[in-house]
């Protein structure tokens, strides 16, 4: 937490950095955090959702999701033991800021590899593959995927990149965008909604809770292919082979079919088993 | 008219008769609609999501740093709205020119942007310009949206207050050969300062709930750890009314320290007394333009 | 910049900030004026309820107050207007400003009664005027006059809080703002003065007809 006499400090700063900040992004990289620390006794720090469950969710002071499992393994492959890693929230939009200003060593966060993210960040893996879906009521047979959807409507998250694939590729979608996806889910369960879309992995997350339980269903007609990566600092080519030998013996050990299995698979969640466990791209 | 009861007769045996039918009317017609609220809301109201507010865990993790991180908000934001509104006001009635407009221009502006925008304003300079990360780019727009627009509310309280003063006391400050800048900091300031302070507790409860809006530039909140326990838990409804009742009673206590300390100064008459009826006038005016911040935002 | 005009659509935003402010200042005035005559009305009972609603909304949030109309009464209780969405984004957000605001105008329209002197009330009373006629003959006419200025302060103030309505991912101005600057970060102040100038497009007209107002109809004492 930050002081109130470190604060003023820093909106004294802000007032004199703003005239000067022409150029927003040049200035961002002047002014970068603490280097990020590798390996060591130091501890690490990484960059998780704390608000999917089946991925990432936030469960008082423990964690737990596939993200989660898959972040604990490579870190203690790393050489780091489970006391030593603290999770943090990466939020959608925060996290290549993270990343550059080394707030934060890694993230696994729903993060798919795209190359407007590869200019500011770089990826190792994917460790998993998922693609955008629809989550529907379980009695509702009209949807079948989204062809099907004109005249219904659809919730996403504010601002985020499904939410915005819908608007451009089906217009005739009537979009409802909600701070978090825990609402849409809400609105879906009570018919406040026909469908929310986002990955399949997170809406298996959520169809998998305990109070939605029977009641919704992934369509399972996937049209994308988010390929989650570890955003690392960009350029750090050694992290990367790291962390891809980590996860390589996560899949050969089975470790990564039993996380898979103990968070997602609640859910009678499949992933596209022809492109899972996927393969990894090369570091640079 | 402060009197209320002079606007119609002690009640008589009808009127009071009449009096009781309405009143019945209106508890049955209240508690009728709490019913069907309740009734509604049966399934938000189950053991299974009312249960966690009885886990320590919930508490530990959720409600009380999502508190603490509230106040710790306000209380920052109090505290740079005070200095930078005592700063604009004095900035606003300094006899050099170009500092008055620079103030009064500054005043004007940061009173009509929404604090919102503000926040989003400053929440991104703090993520993309000054790289302040996840802790500090919400807590620094949350303070500056706060404190950017409170403090020009409370630069206007400063003047409106200087200004109800008799002239009187200013003249008489430069006659016996005091600078403007000191006839304003030891004369009239400390005599504004305390015909303010009701309407500036006040504004501690608009600073206090607005913090709420941080949530949106995901500061994190009673209202946003409220939002997670309910992710996590599923109970939305229980939650949200339990962050209602947390805000109103916080509120309330501001709001009940305010009218006591309202109450004691007109009692000891400290307050300014208005030296002819047009600065009253001006005043009363002023007053309730300083008011509008201690109301409705 | 003309990607990032063409894609955040400011004029439909700017819209329904517009709808929002304008209907929400109607649901405030109508509701604000019922409890304001609840107030002052010589049932104890409805002063009371009155005095509640004012003390409990004055202290909560008005993000609280929409959230729970929108996830409360909307999506749980299944309360909705009309079929499509944007009708019932619209209409719950209305609610929600409406009631929150309601309050204020309900103090500032007793603020209004405050001004007027006792004698006018005694007067009243003394050619034999009943509560309710006095009240729309002699204290409310004054009491409207005298309001003008604080009513015109919580209908700019109104129009300001209409940004809140982005935390429910009604796609106003705020929200707008916020999706725009992701997409474009580069763009963060030029986004930023357009929406604020936006609004003192919204509030400046406002301000200045209600101190014209307040002015014209005065009360001559």
């Amino acid at each position: 937490m930050i002081t109130a006499k470190k604060l003023a400090g820093l909106a004294a700063a802000a007032l004199v950095a703003l005239p000067l900040s022409a150029c927003v992004n040049q200035q961002a990289a002047e002014t970068g955090g603490e280097p990020a620390g590798e390996g060591g006794g130091e501890g690490v720090t990484i960059g998780i959702k704390f608000d999917q469950p089946g991925l990432g969710l936030r469960e008082g002071d423990t964690y737990t999701g596939f993200d989660v499992e898959v972040a604990k393994y490579v870190a203690n492959e790393l050489g780091y033991s489970e006391d030593q890693i603290e999770f943090v929230e990466s939020p959608s939009a925060q996290r290549e800021t993270l990343l550059s200003s080394g707030q934060v060593d890694m993230i696994f966060a729903t993060y798919s590899i795209t190359d407007t993210r590869k200019e500011q960040v770089s990826f190792a893996g994917p460790y998993i593959i998922a693609g955008q879906d629809l989550l529907i009521r379980a009695d509702d047979t009209s949807i079948t995927g989204p062809d099907s959807l004109s005249g219904k409507t659809l919730c996403s998250v504010t601002g985020s990149t499904p939410a915005e694939k819908v608007k451009e590729e089906y217009p005739e979608v009537e979009l409802q965008e909600y701070p978090g996806y825990s609402q849409c889910v809400q609105a879906l369960s009570t018919g406040g909604v026909d469908a929310v879309t986002t990955d399949n992995t997170i809406l298996a997350g959520f169809a998998a809770q305990e109070q939605y339980a029977g009641q919704l269903k992934v369509v399972g007609q996937t049209f994308s292919e988010e390929r989650y990566g570890v955003g690392i600092p960009k350029g750090d080519v050694d992290l990367c082979n790291q962390i891809n030998d980590a996860l390589t013996s996560m899949v050969d050990s089975g470790a990564w079919q039993t996380a898979l299995d103990e968070t997602l698979g609640a859910s009678d969640f499949q992933v596209d088993t022809s492109v899972n466990p996927p393969e990894f791209d090369t570091c640079s | 008219m402060s009197a209320q009861n002079v606007l119609f007769d002690h009640p008589g045996p009808s009127a009071r008769q009449r009096n009781t039918i309405i009143t019945v009317v209106g508890w049955l017609a209240l508690l009728g609609l709490l019913g069907a609220l309740a009734w509604g809301f049966r399934a938000e109201f189950t053991s299974a999501k009312l249960s966690p507010f009885l886990e320590a865990g919930t508490w530990q993790f959720y409600i009380l740093p999502g508190l603490l991180a509230t106040l710790q908000s306000a209380a920052i934001s109090v505290v740079t709205s005070i200095v930078l509104g005592l700063l604009l006001g004095c900035g606003r009635l300094s006899p050099v020119r170009a500092v008055s407009n620079v103030c009064g221009v500054l005043v004007e502006v940061f009173r009509a942007i929404p604090v919102l925008l503000m926040m989003i304003l400053w929440y991104y300079i703090g993520l993309y310009v000054l790289v302040l990360g996840r802790e500090g780019s919400p807590l620094l727009g949350v303070v500056m949206g706060l404190t950017l627009y409170n403090a020009s509310v409370i630069a206007e309280l400063v003047r409106s207050g200087v200004h109800s003063l008799p002239r009187g006391q200013g003249e008489a400050g430069l006659a016996i050969g005091m600078t403007p800048g000191q006839v304003l900091t030891s004369i009239q300031l400390p005599q504004a300062l305390t015909a303010m302070l009701p309407s500036l507790i006040s504004q501690l409860v608009v600073i206090l709930k607005d913090t709420a809006l941080g949530s949106a530039i995901l500061y994190v909140d009673l209202l946003k750890q409220l939002q997670d326990l309910a992710t996590y838990r599923g109970n939305i409804i229980p939650a949200f009314v339990l962050g209602a009742i947390m805000y109103i009673l916080l509120n309330s206590a501001l709001t009940a320290v305010a009218h006591q300390v309202q109450r004691r100064l007109s009692r000891s008459q400290r307050g300014p007394r208005p030296g002819n009826p047009e600065r009253a006038v001006e005043a009363a005016a002023v007053g309730v333009v300083a008011g509008r911040g201690a109301d409705a935002d | 910049m003309a990607e990032m005009l063409e894609r955040a659509d400011f004029l439909a935003a700017f819209w329904m900030t517009l709808r929002l402010a304008v209907l929400g200042t109607v649901g405030a005035l109508l509701l604000g004026m019922v409890v304001a005559i609840m107030r002052v009305s010589p049932f104890t009972s409805l002063q009371f309820f009155a005095r509640t609603y004012v003390t409990l909304i004055r202290n909560s949030p008005l993000t609280l107050i929409l959230f729970f109309c929108v996830f409360g009464l909307q999506n749980s209780l299944g309360m909705r207007v009309g079929d499509d969405l944007s009708t019932q984004n619209l209409f719950w957000g209305v609610v929600a400003i409406s009631v929150y605001h309601a309050s204020f105008i309900a103090e500032a329209l007793r603020s209004g009664v405050n001004t007027i002197p006792l004698g006018q009330a005694e007067a009243a009373r003394a050619i034999g005027l009943p509560f309710g006629a006095s009240l729309r003959h002699v204290i409310m006419p004054q009491a409207v006059r005298g309001a003008v200025a604080p009513v015109g302060n919580v209908i700019i103030a109104l129009t300001k809080n209409t940004t809140v309505a982005a935390t429910v991912g009604i796609a106003e101005l705020a929200s707008r703002m916020k999706t725009s600057i992701e997409f474009f970060p580069n763009l963060l102040y030029l986004i930023f003065v357009l929406v604020a100038v936006c609004f003192v497009v919204l509030t400046l007209p406002t301000g200045l007809f209600f101190t014209w107002l307040s002015r014209k109809v005065a009360v001559q004492r």
